[in-house]
Formats: structure tokens, sequence, C-alpha cells
């Protein structure tokens, strides 16, 4: 791969240097990582058989997981059309794109954990918090493939309608939505079934759905209903998957 | 009807892309607008219509000067003018009888737009208009499956569906072969003199123009040079449009003339 | 047809659609909104709470300026940590990937079982979440950064094994058979006939997971698993907002900055 020996061997002496002083400078409690295998077994043989006895409590999460998903993604998927028609420069003016661009950057970098525990803090524990989390999240992905698509289109399409007379709406509605219409429909149930994915952990902050009372049982110890919670989750995000490709397969 | 007083285009370096060009049209025929690559033949056509801002000077149509329209007199003043492209810039995905009503899109609502619900008069119209332009029955083909003839003669039904006081024609044969470009010039020019709609057509290809032209117009670096009938179109004409060549029709292979026609659709395409 | 009325002896009807697909199209748009009204309905959501959102907002905005810059002596280590969580999580991953993605791919697992086993490793890596195995390794190795390495090249192990199983199953068949022929061991054949195709890719996916990681590492001290979130989770928690927003900056910094050296990175490799 790298022809250069010096250049090779160089790096080779980088990493392991860098190694060191990263494993150096982390504060890591050796004598309690050693118990790692010991605990891990015996926590595993607690997470078996998984246990489905509180299947009450298990169906209750799950269903408010799947609910957020479908609603946040339904709402990011509208509001993510202004959004990204504000963030294509070829459509936007100057100041409107800086500004949509901007808040696709910020929305971006954080993670969704981190926007959830602000919501929480702003709405208080429950499902609201994690709803708008996704809403964020989803409007900031959907938004920033629009904007992409609409400034990679062809430009001439539009030049085309645009000399019939037609206002800057029906220009939208002819010249530009044909255009992108196919890949913000699949791009819209991507991230529905990324939605799903992301609503099992925005929980764990207190934002709603299963993520909460997994995050329980783990510190309740209680690892057999946690196992049951995780094959769950693994489930129910293998059928979201296959549903997104099912639709996004019907969509050519 | 169509009026054009010293209109001028330079665009960010300084360059003037049209320089003070004025002419009339008086009477509806078809104007043929020849010159080099690069003489400003496009922008002219685009500055009428202002998907290219002029920057001085004013076009008239019929007794209002669509230079300083604002942005909703503008969009009306387009409704009258219709206009066919190079690449025929038809709205792929779209089916070809939407494509041709977007003709019409100046005149409905949003909501009818939205909803593809046309007025019945407007309907046949395209019906008819596709007919005349030998598309019967491809109303419902998608326009990514039509060859570039075809997708030309939709671009013509769409710009008449307009019902223009004028129609701007930006190369429409460019991109075609030598056969279906005369086809699609002949309808072009047969429908144009039928509803006696004043044509301005940017054209690189001389014998077209001179076939097809009732007027001539020559530019070159952005100024108007010629303007004339196409019998006035002699070799002197073309030296003064072109610059020197030797323009007999019967002159030989690998003379320079046959090597400026060998290049001039690559040309074309990259105005 | 410049008097604007119909022409005789056309259709002055047409539709885009027939009647079923007209139908067709509703039902799926009015299932998609009665779906998400439902959910909306059924989650309880107290929606007097939007009432005060914004006086809630601006009166976070305001407790966040100035940022307290002075807490930056504090947070310069986590926020080192949490690169250092990514880069080793990420190099953990490096090794494990791509054994499994071997597996995983078709034309190079042994036999059908050993390609199902690889799938299902690769599945399930992907379908839990890096903060949902942040809280499995806090319990296995107690808090800390060990957690979150390992969190990190748990979940990453599904995403680069599958885009590295996707790449050796697109690889040229030449090389590998002129190998084979050779007479060469099957371990050999992987190394020298494959393994070089597959390179530029695994750097690639390497370099792109990293990337991603620095982001997931910023919010594994939530559930204990070392990095910066842990003073974000604390600060939070005791409404130092001044202090929350300087952790935000400086998150902001260090994703971007990650982005962009991956970015650059790949674009050299590739």
């Amino acid at each position: 791969m790298i022809e250069n020996p010096l250049l090779r061997h160089g790096l080779l002496v980088l990493a392991v240097m860098y190694l060191a002083w990263s494993l150096g400078s982390l504060e890591i409690d050796w004598s309690r990582t050693s118990q790692g295998a010991e605990r891990a077994g015996r926590i595993f043989s607690r997470m078996f058989p998984p246990d489905f006895s509180r299947w009450s409590l298990l169906v209750r999460g799950v269903t408010e997981s799947v609910e957020m998903a479908l609603a946040a993604s339904f709402i990011g998927m509208i509001l993510a059309i202004p959004v990204g028609l504000c963030a294509a420069s070829n459509i936007a003016p100057r100041p409107i794109y800086l500004a949509a661009r901007g808040i696709l950057v910020l929305t971006r970098t954080f993670h969704e954990v981190i926007i959830a525990i602000l919501f929480v803090k702003i709405f208080g524990f429950g499902p609201l918090a994690g709803v708008l989390t996704l809403v964020v999240a989803s409007v900031s992905f959907i938004g920033k493939m629009l904007a992409e698509d609409i400034e990679n289109m062809g430009s001439q399409q539009m030049e085309a309608i645009r000399a019939t007379g037609a206002s800057f709406p029906k220009v939208l509605i002819y010249g530009v939505m044909p255009q992108i219409l196919p890949r913000y429909l699949g791009v819209s149930i991507y991230r529905l079934d990324a939605n799903i994915r992301h609503s099992t952990v925005v929980g764990i902050v207190g934002a709603g759905g299963i993520g909460q009372t997994l995050s329980a049982t783990f510190s309740r110890y209680d690892y057999d209903f946690s196992l049951a919670i995780l094959l769950t989750i693994i489930g129910l995000v293998f059928l979201g998957e296959f549903f997104s490709n099912w639709v996004r397969g019907r969509l050519r | 009807m169509l009026k054009i007083e010293a209109l001028s285009k330079s665009y960010t370096a300084g360059v003037a892309a049209l320089d003070n060009v004025s002419f009339e049209v008086a009477e509806p025929q078809v104007v043929a607008i020849i010159g080099p690559s690069g003489a400003g033949k496009s922008t002219l056509i685009r500055c009428i219509n202002r998907l290219v801002e002029p920057t001085a000077g004013s076009a008239i149509l019929n007794g209002e000067n669509v230079t300083n329209l604002n942005s909703a007199g503008l969009r009306k003043a387009r409704r009258r003018m219709g206009m066919i492209f190079q690449e025929y810039n038809l709205v792929e995905r779209l089916t070809v009888m939407e494509n041709v009503l977007s003709g019409r899109l100046g005149y409905v609502s949003f909501w009818q737009a939205w909803r593809r619900n046309y007025p019945p008069e407007d309907i046949s119209n395209a019906f008819k208009l596709l007919d005349r332009v030998g598309l019967s029955g491809f109303q419902d083909q998608r326009a990514d499956a039509l060859s570039g003839g075809q997708r030309q003669r939709v671009g013509i039904a769409r710009a008449l569906m307009q019902k223009p006081d004028l129609l701007l024609v930006d190369e429409p044969t460019a991109s075609l072969d030598p056969k279906t470009s005369r086809q699609v010039m002949r309808i072009l020019v047969e429908l144009a003199h039928e509803l006696s709609t004043p044509t301005l057509l940017n054209i690189h290809d001389v014998p077209l123009a001179k076939n097809f032209a009732d007027r001539v117009l020559g530019m070159q670096d952005g100024k108007l040079i010629f303007d004339g009938t196409p019998d006035e179109l002699t070799e002197d004409a073309l030296t003064l449009i072109y610059g020197e060549e030797d323009w007999k029709p019967e002159a030989k292979a690998g003379s320079p003339a046959e090597q400026e026609n060998a290049d001039s659709p690559e040309q074309a395409a990259a105005v | 047809m410049t008097d604007g009325t119909a022409e005789a002896g056309y259709p002055d009807i047409w539709r885009r659609f027939t009647p079923r697909q007209t139908l067709v199209r509703y039902v799926w748009f009015l299932g998609a909104v009665f779906v998400a009204v439902w959910s909306v309905r059924h989650l309880d959501i107290p929606w007097f709470y939007f009432l005060d959102a914004h006086v809630q907002a601006a009166d976070l905005a305001v407790r966040m300026i100035p940022p307290d810059w002075s807490y930056f002596d504090v947070i310069a280590r986590p926020l080192i940590e949490t690169i250092h969580i990514a880069t080793l999580g990420t190099i953990v991953t490096f090794f494990i990937a791509f054994p499994i993605a071997f597996l995983a791919a078709r034309n190079t697992t042994p036999n059908r079982l050993t390609w199902f086993i690889g799938r299902f490793i690769l599945v399930a890596s992907r379908s839990v979440n890096t903060v949902v195995w942040a809280l499995l390794f806090v319990a296995i190795f107690g808090p800390g950064p060990v957690a979150g390495i390992w969190a990190v090249a748990f979940r990453s192990i599904g995403f680069m094994g599958k885009l590295i199983a996707e790449a050796i199953e697109e690889i040229d068949e030449g090389p590998v058979e002129a190998i084979a022929s050779t007479g060469a061991s099957r371990l050999k054949v992987l190394l020298v006939g494959v393994l070089p195709q597959v390179l530029p890719v695994i750097y690639g996916t390497t370099i792109y997971r990293w990337d991603i990681n620095i982001r997931e590492s910023t919010v594994l001290g939530f559930v204990g698993a070392g990095g910066i979130g842990i003073q974000l989770y604390a600060s939070i928690n005791q409404f130092a907002w001044d202090e929350v927003s300087l952790m935000l900056l400086a998150i902001f910094g260090v994703v971007v900055i990650s982005e962009y050296v991956s970015a650059m990175v790949r674009q050299k490799i590739t």
C-alpha cells in the first residue's frame, strides 16, 4: 500500500507511540478491568434464559419507541422540505442558504443523545423529548440529502419551466419536484428505519421508549430481562430494515 | 411587435457579451440569428425574456417594455414568450402531456397545476399540438423515453401551448442529426407562419438558416453586424460575420471550410 | 388556436393516473398520515409544555452565554480521552472486523454455516446501539474508558464488517484463481489473492468509522463509559449551563475537525 519504506516504518513507529501514550493517559482501573472476564461470565449466565414474563412492560416500551419513530419520521419528512430548499445554493438566496447550512451542520454534529438530554431538560422526562430529538435528527438528515439532490439536479428543466412564466411555487412542483421526489421518499423511508434504531437509545437519558426500560434493568442487575429487551430490539430493527428495503424496492 | 433598443449585457469580468444591440421585428417573420460561438446569440435571446438580466437597453414586446417589469409583470410577459431550447429541457420524469401542459402554468392556479387539472380547452389544444408535431398517441409516455427529435417536438408543442406573441428558439437543432434537424425546423417554421408568431431563432447552421428563415441577423463579439434577407447572405457577408474563409459549397474536403464544419457540433454543444 | 376555445375533434379530458392508480396513491398517503396522527395521539404528549417552551429555551440560551472558559482546564483531559476511546475502539475493530468479513462474504467463507455465523454477528452488532453496548460493558468492566472502547468496537464491527464483506464479494476472481492454482493454502490465498484487493476499502471504512466513532464517544459518559460525556452529564444535572455550553462548543470543534481530517485522508488513499 505505502511504497516508501521510510514512510511506512515511520507510520508504524508513530502508531506504537500513539498506543503507548493513549493507554498510559487513560484512567483505567486495571484491577476492576481484570475481573472483566469473570464478571462477563456471571452476567451472561444470569442473562440466560431471557425473561419474557414481563411482556406487558416490554410491549408498552416497544410500542412507544415505534410510535416515537413513526411520528418523528413523518414530522421530520415534512419539515425537511423547507429546510432542504433553504439549504440548496441554486434555489435559496445567499443569507438564507448560509443560515440553513449552519443549522444542518450544528444538528448533525451533536449526537442524538446530547440533543435528547437537552430536550429532557426543557420538556421533562417522557416521549415528547424523544420525539423532538428524532425530529431534529430526521430534519437534519433528510434536509441535507434533499439540498444535495436539488444542487445536483438539472437546472435546465427548471429554466424551461421558469420561461413559461410560472411562479416560484409552480417552478418547484414542475421543475424541481419530479427530479427529486423518488430519492426524497427513499431517504425518508430509510430515516424511518434509522429512527426506529435510535428510538431505542434516547430513552437511556429519559426521553421515552424501550431504552428507558432497558437502562433500568441494567441498574437493577435484571440481566435476564435485559436480554429479553435486547432480543426484542434486534428483532424490531430487523423488521424495520426489512420494511424499509421493501418500500424502497417498490419505489423503483 | 418586438423592438430591441441598445440591449447590452456584460458579465462580472467586464467583457461585453451583448454590446448595444438594436433591431425591430415589425411583422410575423422567422428571424435567424447567426454568428460564431460566443458571439452572444444565446445571451441575446435570454435577455429578452430575462432568463439572463440585461445590463442596459430595453426589449419592447407589443408596446410593453419587458426590461423594467417587476417580477409579477415579468411572469405575465414570459407567458407571452414561448421558448425552445437546444437540449429540449423537458422535465424528464413527467409525461409528454404534462410537459406540453406546463406551457399553461402561467395561466392556471397552483392547485390546478398540482392536480394536473387543466381547463378542457387547454387539453384539447395540447392533443391538437401533439398531433401537429407528429406525436399523437405519445401523451402518456415519459419524456425520458423519447428520442432527441421527439423531445424537441414536445418542446415545440410546449412553447406553442403558451399561445405566444413571440417565440424564442435557442439552437433547436444543435443536438440533432441532419435529417431530424430539417424535420424539426420544418415543423417549427410551418407552425410559426401558420400562427403568425414572430420567431427569433439562434442557429449555427448557415444552410439551415438560409433555407428556413425570412430574415437573417449576423452577430459577432456581442454586436449586430448584419441584417438582411437570406439572399443577401453572400460570401462577403459570411466573411464579415465569421471571418476570412472559403465559403463556396464546392470547396474541397480537407480545406479549412470542411474542418470548420466538422468542428461546429462540438462548438455548439459547448455554448 | 389563438381564440382560446376547445379544438374540435380532440379529446378535452386527460388524466395522469387511472382511477385505480389514483386510489392507490390516496390510500398510501392517507395511511401514512393516519399512522403518524395515531402515533402522536397515542403517545399522550403534554402539549401545554409547548406553551412556555420558548421561554425555557430563551432562559437556557441566556444561561449558556457566555461559556465558562475557565472550565476548559477541567474538560481538556476528558476531551482527549474521548478521542482516545474512538481511536482505540476503531483499532480494535480493525483487527476483529476483517476475519468476520471473510466469514460473511460468500466467496471466501468456508461453508454455509460459517457464512450464517458471520452474517449473524454483523447484524447483531449493528442492531445494538453504541450506548446500549456501553451499558453492557460498564456492567462487565465497571465505569471508565475500557467499557467505552469495547462498546465502540462492538458497534463498529457490524458497520465495517458489512462494507468489507461487500467489497470482498466484488473482487476480481482472476488473481485469486491464479494463486489457488499454484497449490497455495487457503490462508495464503486469502492473504495474497484477496487481501490486497480489499485493503483500500478496509482503510477507507476504518477512517470513515473513526470519525463516526468520535461523535459516538461524546455520549458514552452518560452511561459511565468514559469521555467528555461524564462531565457533560454532571454539568447538565447541576444546571451549570455555562459549563454545558463550553463543552458543546468543544465537542462541536472536535467533531468538525475529525470529520475534516477523515474526509481528507480518505481522499488521499482512494
